[in-house]
């Protein structure tokens, strides 16, 4: 096996994710497997290459940018709507920086 | 007559001769969707009440002799990944089980200007993460034409929405073939266009590089009247294409004898006969309409699969890092600090292959692997779209299976992702070179009643360059007027 658990809760951290034992243990094989499969790019060489980060093909190639115009948008009731918590009309989260 | 029955052209001239009502289209769907969806479970969310006021407006345009759009009166159902302004958008994921959209999806927008009638949204794969449905946060869906196996995902709702007679057409999303596998699981007729084509603004972004919204249809002709609705440039969405959008409808009926269409030896290496035998038969047939059978090659194919689960995880983990509790969506019950509550709401409201795609993608963008993976996978994915250009120098149309396998048992492949991944292989090729694609009907697999086998659907794939979705629609018209979708 090439990926460790402890690598594992490594890019769990990154991901913001909270996984359990149980889902550590049971994801490590699976995700294992993966990059175990993906490997097979490295049969090919790509030394010359270029990378293709989007789909460029002609008469999608006008990515220019619209106008700077104030045009409508939500109103802060509607930005608001989903919000899980809020107040003031603003969205409530924890406290992020501790008093001294 | 069976309302329920129409297809979207017999919608428009019923409607038209005033045989039928939009009201009354609506509502036999309605009624049907409370008899049938209970066993195949389509939907998430109805929206009767949206359906019925457009119906009113349709109806109220035909009784004063205004003219109507060319989908008037059309029931039609939409992937739940797919925004719907004051409905319920899930994406099929606990995390938005509450959510309501704020503002319609473009293509909702333009559906709706048609004269469409949105009957509700449809069950998917969590995120538009899967091929079989099952990882929807609430339920599978079942195949209306075996309710003990998947429909295909991630679009399977809205695939056997439309089989199950429960809309007349629907949209659904592509990103490695999450509309042209369902598709052909499903028996009918699912399309992606070019990259580009139909515009993203309101569809829930999973791997923006490789993201489509595209049509499902019992024609090709409903397909093409849905696409040219959908399809265009949007200012809300950058990456959507300036190029004019043909009239697809008035385009089908071109002859196509003497169109080169090419078969891409590496998808038949290793292909079961269940399903060679019937591609087999369909080339055999687009031959008899005097298309030129050539053979091409795409030589990375075995590298596809790599490639688009490198790309699409590391784009997903990307996008999907906008779920944290804080604008919209769930947020975790019980938590200490800011950084507590981002990871137990993501826990509490992501499924497993969610999570596991997210991880997968975290971990090739890391650092120190992000060349490795990520920038390799790019590379090859140049690679890939280079075969695409290279074969279509040497033929129109590119033929293809669009699944390896039919509809499999629900709960048969859940426990392997690796093995579920490697069933798109046929379709994630044509999404990271951007070019258009159509699945559609092509005869059932043989069965054995004896080992109470049945006989299954079986999808055949249609590929074509960049933009040149008029001569796909074409072919597969033509196709299906070689005696139906049914070959056997």
């Amino acid at each position: 096996m090439a990926l460790s658990e402890k690598e594992v809760r490594y890019v769990a951290e990154l991901a913001h994710l909270k996984l359990s034992d149980e889902e550590v243990r049971r994801f490590l094989p699976q995700l294992d497997s993966v990059l175990q499969y993906v490997t097979k790019l490295n049969e090919l060489d790509i030394k010359d290459v270029e990378p293709m980060a989007q789909v460029l093909v002609e008469g999608s190639a006008d990515f220019a940018l619209r106008s700077d115009a104030t045009q409508k948008t939500f109103t802060p009731e509607e930005a608001l709507s989903n919000a899980p918590e809020r107040g003031d009309g603003l969205f409530r989260v924890p406290r992020v920086i501790e008093k001294e | 007559m069976d309302l329920t029955d129409l297809t979207l052209a017999e919608v428009r001239d019923l409607l038209k001769r005033k045989a039928v009502s939009a009201a009354e289209l609506v509502r036999a769907h309605l009624e049907r969707i409370e008899c049938v969806d209970p066993e195949v479970r389509a939907y998430l969310t109805l929206s009767p009440e949206r359906a019925m006021a457009q119906a009113v407006r349709v109806d109220r345009a035909i009784a004063a002799g205004e003219p109507v759009g060319p989908l008037a009166g059309v029931p039609t159902a939409v992937k739940d990944v797919i925004l719907t302004r004051g409905v319920r958008t899930t994406c099929g994921s606990k995390i938005l089980e509450n959510y309501i959209a704020p503002y319609d999806a473009t293509a909702v927008t333009r559906l709706e200007a048609a004269g469409a009638c949105v009957l509700g949204k449809t069950n998917c794969d969590e995120f538009a993460m899967g091929s079989s449905t099952e990882n929807s946060g609430f339920f599978p869906t079942h195949n209306p034409h075996d309710l003990t196996r998947v429909p295909g995902g991630s679009s399977g709702g809205s695939a056997a929405a439309v089989a199950a007679k429960l809309a007349t057409v629907a949209l659904g999303s592509d990103t490695g073939g999450s509309i042209r596998q369902p598709a052909a699981l499903c028996e009918v007729a699912g399309m992606m266009g070019t990259y580009g084509r139909v515009s993203r603004f309101g569809l829930v972004a999973f791997a923006s590089s490789l993201d489509h919204i595209g049509p499902f249809g019992r024609s090709v002709r409903d397909v093409a009247a849905v696409l040219k609705v959908i399809a265009g440039r949007d200012p809300n969405d950058s990456t959507s294409a300036e190029a004019p959008v043909p009239d697809y409808e008035f385009e089908l009926e071109k002859d196509v004898s003497g169109m080169r269409v090419g078969v891409p030896k590496e998808y038949f290496a290793g292909l079961s006969s269940d399903i060679g035998d019937n591609i087999q038969n369909g080339i055999d047939r687009l031959g008899k309409l005097g298309c030129r059978i050539v053979s091409v090659s795409l030589p990375h194919t075995e590298y596809a699969v790599a490639c688009y689960y490198l790309i699409a995880t590391a784009e997903a983990s990307s996008n999907l890092a906008r779920y944290d509790g804080v604008r919209y969506g769930l947020r975790a019950q019980e938590y200490g600090d800011l950084r507590e509550m981002y990871e137990r709401t993501r826990d509490t409201g992501f499924g497993p292959e969610v999570k596991r795609r997210i991880m997968l993608g975290t971990y090739a963008l890391s650092s120190g692997y992000y060349d490795a993976y990520y920038l390799r996978a790019q590379k090859v994915r140049s690679l890939l779209a280079r075969d695409f250009t290279e074969a279509f120098e040497h033929a129109e149309v590119i033929v293809a299976p669009t699944s390896p396998v039919p509809a499999f048992k629900l709960g048969e492949r859940t426990e392997d992702p690796l093995q579920m991944y490697l069933a798109d292989i046929y379709t994630v090729t044509a999404s990271l070179a951007g070019i258009p694609g159509i699945s559609v009907p092509c005869g059932r697999t043989p069965g054995d009643a004896a080992k109470g086998q049945p006989a299954l659907p079986v999808g055949m794939q249609l590929l074509a360059r960049h933009f040149d979705e008029a001569r796909l629609l074409n072919v597969a018209y033509a196709f299906e007027q070689t005696g139906g979708f049914d070959l056997q």
